[in-house]
């Protein structure tokens, strides 16, 4: 039978499914729930120094191909939040689900500041979302859609929670187990942009031991009858089967550049999805919006459905297929 | 994917139920269950969750507490809202064929709402109803009338005693629980009032079910706004069973399982 163990940036996950940033991730008992519905990771909602409010509803919507979200980054502050990480470690450990956080910030200064609290927190893996879409009013536009910017991130980060030096280029799987080695960082990238790769390559060399990719794209939905956006921000960020092969397609562009393993986001709802996804270049796969349709179970399915198509397929291990479709074809076997 | 998007109502009839609750009935239908909610949108303003008062025609009852309720009490007849929905986790009547015996409902406030779906739907399939609305003072006692049309029972208690019983609904709740047979326990008002509820259930080991309120943003269980103790408000909820362990002999009209105590009614989301 096929095993799904997967080893990103060090830290060894039970399966390569991630629950997405800003699902279900606001509450310690909530992400403990996905952890026990089979999710090999779990990613906490982003976090700020301060704590937001975030937009008014309308925020979150389904249409017909996914969703459409501009929830605008609330969260109650770093402080609380590491409070709630420290409670979400507690009741997943014995899962041996791996605890992500993630955090933004306005500046470079104040990225490397959230990053260094939330690390008191002692989570697996730190996400740096340089790319949510909708505070673009009040923040500008997202770092991830400059290399030079997502670089400087980047680099702050690492250097603030005491990681500059040396692990660029050690690769995906060149960290001791166990040791107190700074907690490695994932860069979350944006679709949003004409060249995906570049700026991976920009965040690559600035220091980042990993990539998620993507975020949402920006979209809007308007009310005919009320001839007007039906967010409250007027824009939001696209998720869902509608963005899927776009996600596949960044994240086998991101493949081809950088060494730097890569967690695969958007548009995931079967194992048939996951399979592509690591076929594309992931070394794990976030699951998001497929909770709308399936509940917190979407990972054990997911992952019953992995197992069957890997057995079907050939694979023993999710390595075999990572990137799968960047080798040359075999002999079809007629 | 099923799509959860506003769509275009108007304001049909307007009832005021007193100086500051108003009940409107929308020109529009939905397929629902008591205890489920619909998020109401202004464009401009805000979408805020409200119970169902009926489905058919989808009516609300709103108390003017904010920027958003006040407007919705400025909308005259064939004013437009919008309506997502409908949303949750529904109240589900006792799997006892036929019905036989009576259901004690208790609202606290505004709470009353979503317990006249309720009672709309259980007296149709043929319970009994006795309804204890529970309220601070005389004039925040809403639906008694309402409720006595549908054929329910009242029971009225005020905390000041300016009308009805001087106490607490679950005062009420409790006395009459100890002179008759219920088959099961609803509750929906502010928590205290459903702890207390939750409380009595427990220690008389009858299946109930208790409705909660939050503040919501996706309505469809997925952003994660309204969770408390890894329970979604908006979609494993608004609705909740109380878990009781019910001694087999005594309760053995009714299945072993805690969700074979409830009708599942399967709903069709739109």
């Amino acid at each position: 039978l096929a095993t799904l163990g997967v080893t990103l940036c060090g830290v060894d996950l039970p399966n390569p499914l991630i629950l997405a940033s800003g699902i279900l991730g606001t509450e310690a008992e909530l992400m403990a729930r996905v952890a026990q519905a089979g999710a090999g990771a779990v990613t906490a909602k982003s976090c700020s120094l301060q704590p937001r409010t975030g937009h008014p509803n309308p925020t979150v919507l389904a249409w017909e191909h996914g969703l459409i979200n501009a929830v605008g980054l609330a969260n109650p502050g770093v402080a609380a939040e590491v409070e709630e990480l420290r409670r979400t470690k507690t009741l997943i450990q014995h899962l041996g689900t791996a605890l992500i956080a993630s955090v933004f910030a306005d500046t470079v200064e104040h990225f490397a500041q959230v990053a260094a609290q939330i690390s008191q927190a002692d989570p697996d893996l730190i996400e740096i979302n340089i790319s949510c879409p909708n505070v673009h009013d009040e923040f500008g536009t997202p770092f991830a859609a400059d290399a030079g910017a997502a670089a400087e991130v980047t680099a702050a980060v690492k250097e603030a929670i005491g990681g500059a030096d040396g692990h660029a280029d050690g690769g995906a799987d060149g960290y001791a187990d166990g040791g107190k080695d700074s907690i490695p960082i994932l860069v979350k990238l944006s679709p949003n942009v004409a060249d995906i790769a570049s700026i991976a390559r920009a965040v690559e060399a600035a220091g980042a031991d990993g990539i998620t990719a993507i975020n949402t794209l920006t979209g809007m939905i308007i009310d005919v009858h009320a001839r007007r956006p039906i967010l409250a921000n007027r824009s939001g960020g696209l998720s869902g089967p509608a963005i899927r092969p776009l996600a596949v397609r960044c994240v086998y562009d991101i493949y081809q550049a950088v060494d730097i393993p890569i967690v695969g986001v958007g548009g995931v709802s079967s194992g048939r999805d996951a399979v592509e996804m690591i076929m594309a270049g992931a070394t794990a796969v976030g699951i998001g919006s497929a909770v709308y349709d399936l509940g917190p179970e979407a990972f054990g399915r997911i992952l019953d459905e992995m197992v069957a198509l890997m057995t079907e397929l050939g694979y023993e291990h999710i390595e075999e297929m990572r990137g799968a479709a960047h080798r040359e074809p075999v002999q079809a076997a007629q | 994917m099923n799509t959860s998007l506003p769509q275009v109502a108007h304001v049909a009839s307007i009832t005021d139920e007193s100086t500051r609750v108003r009940t409107l009935a929308l020109d529009l239908h939905l397929q629902a269950e008591p205890g489920q909610f619909i998020m109401a949108w202004l464009p401009g303003l805000d979408e805020k969750p409200f119970s169902l008062v009926r489905a058919e025609p989808v009516t609300l009852t709103i108390a003017r507490v904010g920027p958003f309720s006040s407007a919705v009490h400025a909308l005259d007849s064939g004013d437009r809202l919008w309506i997502r929905g409908p949303l949750g986790a529904f109240f589900q009547l006792p799997a006892v064929v036929p019905p036989t015996g009576a259901l004690l409902l208790v609202g606290g406030g505004y709470g009353v709402a979503p317990l006249h779906f309720l009672s709309e739907r259980a007296l149709s399939a043929g319970w009994r109803v006795d309804m204890i609305i529970g309220a601070k003072t005389a004039e925040d006692v809403i639906f008694v009338e309402r409720f006595q049309t549908l054929g329910a029972k009242v029971a009225i208690t005020t905390d000041d005693g300016s009308l009805g019983q001087h106490g607490v609904a679950t005062d009420t709740a409790r006395r009459l629980l100890d002179q008759g047979a219920y088959q099961a326990l609803y509750g929906c008002g502010p928590e205290p009032m459903l702890q207390a509820v939750e409380t009595l259930a427990k220690s008389l080991h009858l299946p109930a079910q208790l409705s909660y309120e939050r503040y919501m943003r996706c309505g469809f269980g997925i952003c994660g706004s309204c969770a408390r103790g890894g329970w979604r408000v908006c979609k494993d909820g608004p609705v909740k069973s109380v878990d009781v362990q019910i001694p087999a002999l005594l309760h053995s009209a009714l299945a072993g399982s805690q969700d074979n105590l409830f009708t599942q009614e399967p709903i069709d989301e739109t």
